[in-house]
């Protein structure tokens, strides 16, 4: 059944591979992402609460979305790793690692910059900030563990294991983070999920997405590659394959 | 076991021993690695003596940065003594494994036909009779010095008992990713403190709730939760993690 | 279209700093991960390239040397 996967544990096979689709993922960003945000920006109606605030919701929840599924794909990598020793696994996590930490970095910014007009304040402990402000330094963690090691392997074996005790810990920071924001602030206004968004809204928001997806899987196809390179420098197939890059 | 009279804790007995004259039960491999780690511990004192300094150290600073109204205090008291508990953890935890891995007894360790698991549990533990029991037996004087509200001098003890070890697990885990590294200190500070934040949420809470007089066994029943699945799953991803740092 | 003229898509109703701050941070944000990874890539690919030649070299050094030692002997055992 899973058969047709095999080749694509070989390093040559899943290089060339990914080589194949960067242009595809790299144009249908272009596309995706300027059709979003020239609808977000210019045809969407303003919220009748927010004004146009809300043009920010269309880059914080994408982020915010993938800043969270990114994570867990890196975990699910790292796991695969550890338990089946599959090594291009341990390269795709630490591909996906920098790209995580830029998502949810431009969550937080939009987040606070979405804020400052609707709640009048760049910054509260809201639940949902400081979880992801937490996840941010869990990336941080990773990312650095990965710097800290000499040997890509090695490094990507500790971060790696890093993340799964990570994944297990998010679902336990975020309640206890929600749990501590009742308790401690009473309950805060969240503008988000409360109404139910309009198709008009919705449309431009979904092509967003896809075109933050599209954008991920190419950052994250070219870290790949890069770490596949690092890790197999001295294979015959990288030797013969630098030989005829011309980089400039 | 004939080793242990002439004092050598070294854990070589462990390995070579139970291959060659008798297979040591669980418990006695235990027990050997726990009294081991206690006996060195008590020869490097300061090792002890320093985590807890610190952590009396930077609650005294707090009055001082703060302001001497007792009514702040008391608010944040929970607050500081948890978070200093958490920083001198911290402080403490590089000695768990480093000087192990320095000479080398962890590599026999790692060999040794025991299940890594028990080994590492040993390690942890001994590591917070070390450094988490000082803690309790301090804290309530230093809550005096903050001016704790008296309700929740029994929820702070508690909080303590339960929480620290919660600490102890999981800081086991950086600790065995971060001991290859020569510079690992701050990296260790980067990869536990985020993993500490429901320990502090929950405790605080408790003392806070305690201060109200109200019932905060819910709390103290989710640091429960925390501490015995740290106790179950962090020995394994710490005995994962020291294979991959001693490689 | 929601806006009648340019400087009230810009304005964005009151709300433009907030608005155009997010979507350029991003913009930054996005672009230097793009430029980091590709230079990264390129990075990598002369590393290796460049470790081939000093190889190269060394084998060709390592021959030189024989060759040289090979032609001594051999004049020393003419003389």
């Amino acid at each position: 059944m899973w058969k047709w996967l095999h080749p694509y544990a070989n390093p040559e096979v899943s290089y060339h591979f990914t080589g194949k689709l960067i242009p595809w993922f790299s144009k249908l960003t272009f596309v995706l992402l300027t059709i979003g945000i020239i609808w977000a920006l210019l045809f969407v109606p303003a919220d009748y609460q927010q004004g146009n605030s809300f043009r920010i919701f269309y880059l914080h929840v994408p982020a915010a979305m993938l800043s969270m599924g990114i994570y867990v794909g890196m975990a699910i990598a790292a796991l695969s790793s550890l338990v089946w020793q599959i090594k291009l696994a341990d390269a795709s996590a630490a591909a996906m690692a920098p790209v995580g930490a830029v998502m949810t970095a431009i969550a937080l910014f939009t987040g606070a910059a979405w804020g400052r007009p609707t709640w009048g304040t760049w910054w509260i402990w809201d639940a949902r900030l400081t979880s992801e402000l937490i996840l941010l330094f869990l990336y941080l963690g990773v990312i650095a563990l990965h710097n800290a090691f000499e040997d890509k392997t090695l490094a990507g074996k500790a971060a790696g294991i890093l993340s799964l005790v990570g994944v297990v810990n998010i679902p336990i920071i975020k309640y206890s983070v929600e749990w501590w924001n009742t308790l401690h602030q009473g309950s805060t206004v969240s503008k988000l999920g409360a109404p139910s968004m309009s198709s008009e809204m919705y449309w431009p928001f979904l092509v967003c997405l896809l075109g933050f997806v599209c954008f991920i899987s190419w950052v994250i196809c070219i870290r790949f590659r890069n770490e596949v390179l690092a890790r197999n420098a001295m294979r015959p197939w990288v030797r013969d394959y630098v030989k005829n890059v011309e980089v400039r | 076991m004939n080793n242990i009279p002439n004092m050598k804790p070294t854990s070589i007995n462990i390995s070579s021993q139970s291959s060659t004259e008798h297979s040591q039960s669980y418990r006695e491999a235990f027990l050997l690695v726990f009294k081991r780690d206690l006996t060195i511990a008590f020869r490097h004192k300061d090792d002890i003596l320093n985590p807890l300094l610190f952590f009396i150290i930077v609650i005294t600073l707090f009055p001082l940065g703060i302001g001497p109204e007792s009514n702040t205090l008391a608010r944040i008291a929970p607050g500081i003594i948890w978070v200093a508990a958490l920083l001198s953890t911290l402080l403490s935890l590089d000695r768990l494994f480093k000087s192990d891995h320095a000479d080398g007894s962890l590599e026999q360790m790692l060999l040794s036909p025991h299940p890594l698991f028990l080994i590492v549990l040993a390690k942890i533990i001994a590591h917070w009779c070390l450094t988490g029991l000082p803690l309790i037996f301090v804290a309530p004087l230093l809550a005096i010095l903050l001016n704790l509200n008296e309700n929740s001098y029994l929820a702070l003890m508690l909080t303590l008992l339960i929480g620290t070890p919660v600490l102890s697990f999981l800081g086991a885990i950086g600790v065995a990713l971060t001991v290859g590294i020569k510079k690992g200190g701050v990296l260790l500070s980067l990869l536990v403190l985020p993993l500490y934040i429901p320990v502090l949420i929950f405790a605080t809470s408790a003392i806070d709730t305690a201060a109200m007089n109200l019932p905060y066994s819910g709390q103290l029943a989710i640091i429960a939760a925390l501490f015995i699945g740290s106790l179950t799953l962090s020995p394994f991803a710490v005995s994962a993690a020291l294979k991959v740092s001693t490689n | 279209m929601q806006f009648s003229s340019l400087a009230d898509f810009i304005a964005m109703g009151g709300h433009g700093f907030y608005v155009w701050l997010s979507y350029g941070v991003s913009a930054a944000l996005l672009l230097g991960l793009v430029i980091t990874s590709i230079s990264n890539n390129k990075r990598i690919i002369k590393q290796i390239q460049q470790r081939q030649q000093r190889e190269q070299k060394l084998k060709q050094a390592a021959l030189n040397q024989q060759v040289m030692q090979q032609e001594q002997s051999l004049q020393e055992a003419d003389s």
